[in-house]
């Protein structure tokens, strides 16, 4: 076969074509409404949380000792807490540690997660039996509870807000790449065999080469699905943290830290709202990420939405 | 059958063996001097080199640890808190009945909720049963037990009357319904995911030609649902259950902290604040062995059931949920 003939041939190098996702997986994702819902939710909450100092009437550690508990009103719209600091504002900027601490984990996750699993799937044998064996141990052990224990390790409880922030994300970075990294090697091994895969290895494509132009771009849409599920489960876990005082430490307004604050000061009967709304913020956005999970799933791969 | 328990046995020792050497040197690597820990970082020089020597801190950490192990092992001596030199197993077992108990409670009544949910969710799917259980069982992975239970005890507790406030009796004494609460709000997410793992497996099951033929028998829809759908549903159930387990042991970190239920959690949390060594050491090694054993108890009962895992070697092959307890 004639040289050209045989570059006609080859997989082109636009991965669009490659990238199963296809068209119209924006407007699936907006035909559902939860979905699209979740997304404007979010959307805002992301706005809110970059914006937080021009949008919060307050700082987040502003006391305004002589306006204690005060009730919504014009000046603070969701009212103060017992140092006379403004709900509102300590919320928005709540949504900011929440978010920051998730995004940053996030990315510690995939980095490891990627890479343990690509190794692990492509190149198989003892690599992937040693590394799998790791993720299992892991895995067997609730990240969460490694997390406490990281944290309890490094002292978070005495650490200064800046470095509880840092070794929160490490600690939740550390412990939560086991999934994904099960969840990529098992697609990379799926993929491994796909004759587009061998196509260009007879072809002489280099491992890096299949790797970057063959096997990632097929990995996007099941990591964007996991990493926005997994999200709700760190901010969930940044929440459990904070909320047992080992976490974000104060002045920092973490939302778990604002409900054990508000429960240790025994508001729950005079000043419920102190509890309900980091409650409700907090549960909402995670409600909000597993919609857009579930929405992003099915948008991705409509074939699965008929089966369920 | 007896080689896969060996096999499965023989992986257990070693993975215990590099949690505790994890555990010992994660805390020796620690910032803090354990000796201004016991002392307090203001004593005496000569007072903090006493303690050191007395405590056998001075000595090189290969050595403490192999003692740490050896003592462990021979007399199931964790060693004492830095805090009030009380010895740690004391504190365990103090500690231990009351999170084994709420554990208990809570796993038997997600277990009672989320089969009987999952099941009838998978036979009417995608109706209102599905639709009902479903939308519960994401409430409640999402909502996370600390805003549950200040929720429940709002509702319950000082709205109503019905329950009393707190987990434990300021006199240390416990009824029956002082454990009702705790033993919803730790429950709550496990039932959730097992409701979850019920529906699907119950689903596949269903789809199965062995059910239909069951069924062109004339079969009663019970014994179907009960002797053929959920008698092979089940392993994958059993296998989340356990992992529940785990997170049950985890969530009652927080759900014992919110109560105030002198438990293991309670007490983990507790030396965590006031970096109390030994005790977060002992803790750690504690659960750890406990996820162990129960994977272990997993991975045989699984090989007993399933005896297809016995061949492929793979037993509960970790299906899991993340997220916070």
């Amino acid at each position: 076969m004639p040289e050209a003939e045989l570059t006609a041939l080859a997989p082109s190098d636009a991965p669009a074509e490659l990238t199963p996702p296809a068209p119209g997986v924006w407007r699936r994702l907006l035909a559902n409404p939860l979905a699209a819902a979740s997304l404007l939710l979010l959307l805002l909450l992301v706005l809110l949380a970059v914006f937080a100092p021009v949008v919060a009437p307050h700082g987040f550690a502003e006391q305004k000792l002589e306006r204690q508990l005060e009730n919504p009103s014009g000046t603070f719209p969701l009212g103060t807490d017992e140092l006379g600091r403004d709900t509102l504002s300590r919320l928005l900027y709540g949504a900011r540690i929440s978010l920051s601490v998730a995004v940053a984990v996030e990315a510690c996750v995939v980095t490891i997660g990627l890479l343990v699993g690509l190794i692990a799937g492509f190149f198989g044998g003892a690599v992937d039996a040693a590394l799998m064996r790791v993720t299992d141990v892991m895995l067997a052990f609730p990240d969460v509870l490694l997390a406490i224990l990281l944290v309890g390790i490094f002292g978070t409880a005495t650490a200064s807000p800046a470095a509880s922030l840092l070794l929160v994300v490490v600690a939740l970075g550390v412990t939560g790449w086991p999934p994904l990294a099960r969840l990529v090697r098992g697609q990379v091994l799926g993929l491994r065999k796909r004759e587009f895969v061998e196509a260009a290895r007879s072809l002489g494509a280099t491992n890096g080469r299949i790797l970057r132009r063959h096997i990632l771009p097929n990995l996007l849409s099941p990591i964007l699905v996991a990493v926005t599920v997994d999200t709700a489960g760190v901010i969930l876990a940044e929440a459990t943290l904070s909320f047992l005082g080992i976490g974000v430490q104060r002045p920092y307004p973490s939302w778990g830290r604002m409900i054990s604050d508000a429960l240790a000061e025994n508001h729950l009967r005079s000043e419920p709202r102190l509890i309900l709304l980091p409650s409700l913020a907090l549960s909402l956005t995670v409600l909000a990420l597993n919609f857009l999970g579930d929405g992003l799933r099915d948008a991705l791969d409509p074939r699965a939405h008929a089966k369920r | 059958m007896l080689r896969f328990v060996a096999a499965r046995i023989g992986l257990a020792v070693p993975t215990l063996l590099a949690i505790s050497f994890l555990v010992f040197f994660a805390a020796y690597l620690s910032p803090a001097d354990p000796v201004d820990i016991i002392v307090g970082e203001r004593a005496a020089p000569e007072v903090k080199a006493r303690t050191r020597q007395q405590w056998g801190l001075d000595r090189p950490p290969l050595v403490r640890y192999g003692d740490y192990l050896w003592n462990i092992v021979t007399r199931f001596d964790f060693g004492r808190s830095y805090l009030t030199q009380e010895s740690i197993i004391d504190i365990i077992q103090r500690g231990f009945p009351n999170t084994a108990l709420l554990a208990t409670l809570a796993l038997l009544l997600s277990l009672l909720v989320g089969i009987p949910s999952g099941m009838l969710a998978a036979v009417w799917v995608n109706r209102a049963p599905d639709r009902i259980a479903m939308s519960l069982a994401l409430t409640g992975v999402a909502v996370p037990s600390f805003v549950l239970g200040p929720v429940l005890v709002l509702v319950f507790a000082l709205r109503l009357d019905w329950l009393p406030v707190v987990g434990f009796s300021p006199q240390g004494g416990m009824t029956a319904e002082f454990f009702v609460l705790p033993t919803i709000v730790l429950a709550a997410r496990s039932a959730a995911l097992i409701a979850r793992l019920t529906r699907s497996a119950m689903l596949d099951v269903l789809r199965q030609d062995y059910v239909r033929t069951a069924r062109a028998k004339g079969l009663g829809n019970g014994v179907v649902l009960f002797k053929h759908a959920l008698k092979n549903a089940f392993p994958p159930i059993l296998t989340v259950t356990a992992t529940t387990f785990g997170y049950l042991l985890a969530g009652s970190f927080v759900v014992e902290t919110l109560f105030a239920i002198p438990g293991i959690g309670y007490q983990s949390i507790d030396a965590i604040r006031k970096r109390d060594y030994p005790v977060i050491q002992a803790m750690a090694l504690l659960l750890a062995s406990i996820f162990v054993l129960v994977n272990l108890v997993v991975d045989i009962l699984y090989g007993v059931l399933d005896p297809r895992a016995r061949l492929t070697g793979g037993g509960s092959g970790s299906i899991r949920q993340k997220g916070a307890a």
